[in-house]
């Protein structure tokens, strides 16, 4: 509780308001992100989730205005570490970029260039941004890859990417988003297509990355079980809006918005009763460029009623830190 | 070894076991240079022994890479086999020629992964769905088709009125649906279903889980059934079977691999699963073992877990363990239970 009390008090490393991405389609306007409101701490890791096409990527892209050119992101704004992430220029914007915040994607193959040696990739990002000499950087690549648990790494910095395994692979990407000490490291689905035991020491070394250094993580995921182990908070997306967000603990213990509920509900978990059915959220996700006016959820929902047809529900606290857009079927 | 062996006496076994492989090598040659000298081979599977029994789900599970798919598609005879023994309702199909396969195979069908990929996207749903009972001659006159084929959508709960729509016009539950309403034209006894729902939302992935242990009642079904998710594993499965590197190393009632796993991969496999609640995730122990896991073309010697071993032995690097049944019932491959 009296933790609760002081984040909720102390100015968070990145504070987003109002945040809103469309894009341009041959099918029309797609809202992908509606008014989405998030805050990270120092030292938390803060989840989202949600299904796929909910808009969780393209919250994390547009923070570092990466969208495309048929994408406009618009917001009140996005505060990181002081700073008006909104009003920078494309220049201040690109320092920013890689340096002050690092993104690990999924594919670490596609993402490393296959022709550069090790050494040089995690080098490369320290003498262009921080204006260390090659020597200096090679050093500092070492200590990196040391710390992301690279068997041998002096030796391994002359390698190709191909010479290492896809978990492997994926420490190096961390070893260069952590090359420039960032502030905010924005993971999304880190993890997806690495086996699971490689998985848990990925996360866990990002987890304890993040609490080490003071820095922020966002962990994009659709995995419930990893939230649950390694996300300080949770924002929960559906139909591009952020619907739920709570600490972690108290999310899966008082799930409050009706999707979030069916979402816990309809995963089978390692304790619970084998062999019985499964309980489903009816209806399919909705179709972006095609919303329904009020709430995205209302179509699947089993408490809508008129009101929830009419305007969107705002996103608004329901016990200290637990917010929740809902009118409520209490 | 089978894990036949450990079967109940009573119990008939040519009544009980639909399907039974015995000691299933799949390996494929890794070759160089412009002759194409094969330089070595990638033992995918090496030695692979378990039995189905009917009506029951049997699940292969383990990293990736680890030959699962490659185990499913040589029992169906889709893969070559290097050596080993595919026993089918009784009968030995390890060498049967493609066209002694044809009707074995109306009996034993796939459900793929990726719902996008696997349906053709200028086929009408209704088409999708009978393509099996035409390649067959099964279809019948027209009427009869189009009533099979309705009663096959009915029966994984998609409207008739969607027949003469093309997959892009559904969803990923939908298309899946599509997927196993074909699966099923020609009533097969055996499913293969290769990570039927990985690539499904949460929410969506339950409405195909209970579907499917709906038809299996219905129909008497028996699943052979592989998942990265452990926790969709345990809850349709009857038996689990977990791989590392091409080899069983347990195999299990659910129950038991679930609440008490033994083989030490078995138990690091379990303790890396995360499961959603974080008051169970705050008191698990959250890393049992580290390091990479190892390459197939180049796998270590001995037991393939003992570089990453909490628990090995001198004779792990040498000896390779057996799967050889234990007093509790399961089939384990260590050393340690030797
Ligand atoms: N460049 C683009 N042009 C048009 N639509 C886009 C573009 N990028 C994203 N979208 C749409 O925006 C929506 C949100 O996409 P986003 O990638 O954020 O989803 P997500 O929640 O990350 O899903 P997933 O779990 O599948 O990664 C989707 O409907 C997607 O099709
Ligand atoms: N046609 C092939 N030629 C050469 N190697 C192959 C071939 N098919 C599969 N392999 C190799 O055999 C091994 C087992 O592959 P398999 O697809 O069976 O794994 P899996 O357990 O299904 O993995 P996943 O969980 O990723 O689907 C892998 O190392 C794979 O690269
Ligand atoms: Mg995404
Ligand atoms: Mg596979």
């Amino acid at each position: 509780m009296s933790e609760a009390v002081q984040s909720a008090t102390a100015t968070p490393l990145l504070l987003v308001e109002d945040l809103s991405v469309s894009f341009r389609t041959d099918r029309g306007t797609v809202r992908a992100v509606d008014s989405v409101n998030l805050h990270v701490d120092a030292g938390e890791t803060l989840a989202i989730v949600g299904e796929s096409g909910s808009g969780k990527s393209v919250t994390a892209m547009s923070l570092m205005r990466l969208v495309g050119d048929n994408g406009t992101v618009d917001s009140k704004r996005v505060l990181f570490d002081g700073i008006d992430l909104g009003a920078l220029s494309e220049a201040q914007m690109r320092k920013v970029r890689g340096n002050r915040i690092a993104m690990i994607f999924q594919e670490p193959m596609s993402s490393l260039n296959p022709v550069l040696t090790i050494g040089k990739q995690v080098a490369e990002p320290m003498v262009l941004h921080q204006g260390l000499s090659w020597r200096e950087a090679r050093r500092r690549a070492v200590t990196l890859l040391q710390r992301v648990s690279i068997p041998d790494p002096e030796d391994r910095l002359d390698s190709y990417p191909h010479h290492f395994s896809g978990g492997m692979r994926q420490r190096v990407m961390i070893a260069m988003a952590l090359a420039c000490d960032p502030k905010l490291i924005i993971a999304d689905e880190p993890t997806t297509a690495l086996d699971v035991t490689v998985q848990a020491q990925i996360l866990a070394l990002l987890k304890d990355l993040t609490r080490e250094t003071g820095a922020a993580q966002i962990l994009i995921t659709h995995d419930l079980g990893v939230v649950a182990r390694y996300a300080d908070r949770v924002a929960v997306m559906y139909g591009g809006r952020v619907v739920e967000t709570a600490p972690a603990h108290e999310l899966y213990a008082n799930p409050q918005h009706p999707y979030t509920q069916g979402l816990m509900a309809s995963v089978p978990s390692l304790d619970g009763d084998p062999g019985k059915r499964l309980q489903t959220i009816p209806g399919q996700p909705p179709d972006l460029a095609n919303l329904p006016p009020g709430c995205a959820f209302a179509p699947r929902c089993p408490y809508a009623r008129d009101e929830c047809r009419q305007a969107p529900p705002p996103l608004e606290p329901i016990a200290p830190q637990h917010l929740r857009a809902c009118y409520g079927y209490e | 070894m089978s894990d036949a062996a450990t079967e109940m006496p009573h119990a008939d076994p040519a009544d009980e076991t639909l399907m039974q492989v015995d000691d299933l090598k799949v390996h494929f040659p890794v070759t160089e240079g412009l002759l194409n000298r094969q330089v070595g081979s990638i033992k995918a599977v090496d030695g692979v022994s378990f039995s189905l029994r009917r009506g029951e789900t049997f699940s292969l599970v383990g990293e990736s890479g680890c030959g699962k798919s490659t185990t499913a598609l040589a029992a169906l005879r889709m893969q070559p086999v290097t050596a080993g023994r595919i026993l089918f309702e009784g009968v030995d199909i390890t060498h049967y020629s493609q066209a002694q396969m044809r009707p074995i195979r109306r009996r034993m069908q796939m459900v793929y992964q990726d719902p996008f990929g696997s349906l053709n996207p200028r086929m009408r749903v209704r088409d999708i769905i009978g393509e099996p009972l035409v390649v067959h001659g099964l279809a019948g006159d027209k009427v009869k088709y189009k009533a099979r084929v309705r009663e096959l959508m009915a029966l994984v709960g998609l409207l008739p009125d969607m027949a003469d729509r093309y997959p892009h016009e559904f969803s990923g539950g939908q298309r899946q649906r599509i997927g196993i309403a074909r699966s099923l034209a020609l009533d097969p006894s055996l499913l293969i279903c290769d990570e039927p729902v990985s690539a499904l939302d949460v929410s969506i992935q339950a409405q195909v889980v209970n579907l499917m242990m709906d038809l299996q009642e219905q129909l008497g079904l028996t699943y052979l059934f592989i998942a990265h998710d452990l926790s969709v594993v345990r809850h349709i499965s009857n038996r689990v079977a977990v791989m590392y590197l091409g080899r069983i190393v347990e195999i299990a009632d659910r129950d038991p691999l679930f609440d008490t796993p033994r083989h030490p991969y078995t138990e690091a496999l379990l303790a890396a699963v995360p499961v959603a609640n974080p008051v169970i995730e705050a008191s698990r122990p959250q890393q049992i073992v580290t390091g990479e896991v190892p390459s197939v073309r180049n796998p270590p010697s001995g037991c393939h877990f003992h570089p990453r071993c909490p628990k090995v032995m001198p004779e792990c690097k040498t000896e390779t363990p057996a799967l050889r049944p234990r007093d509790d019932g399961r089939l384990i491959a260590c050393h340690l239970y030797d």
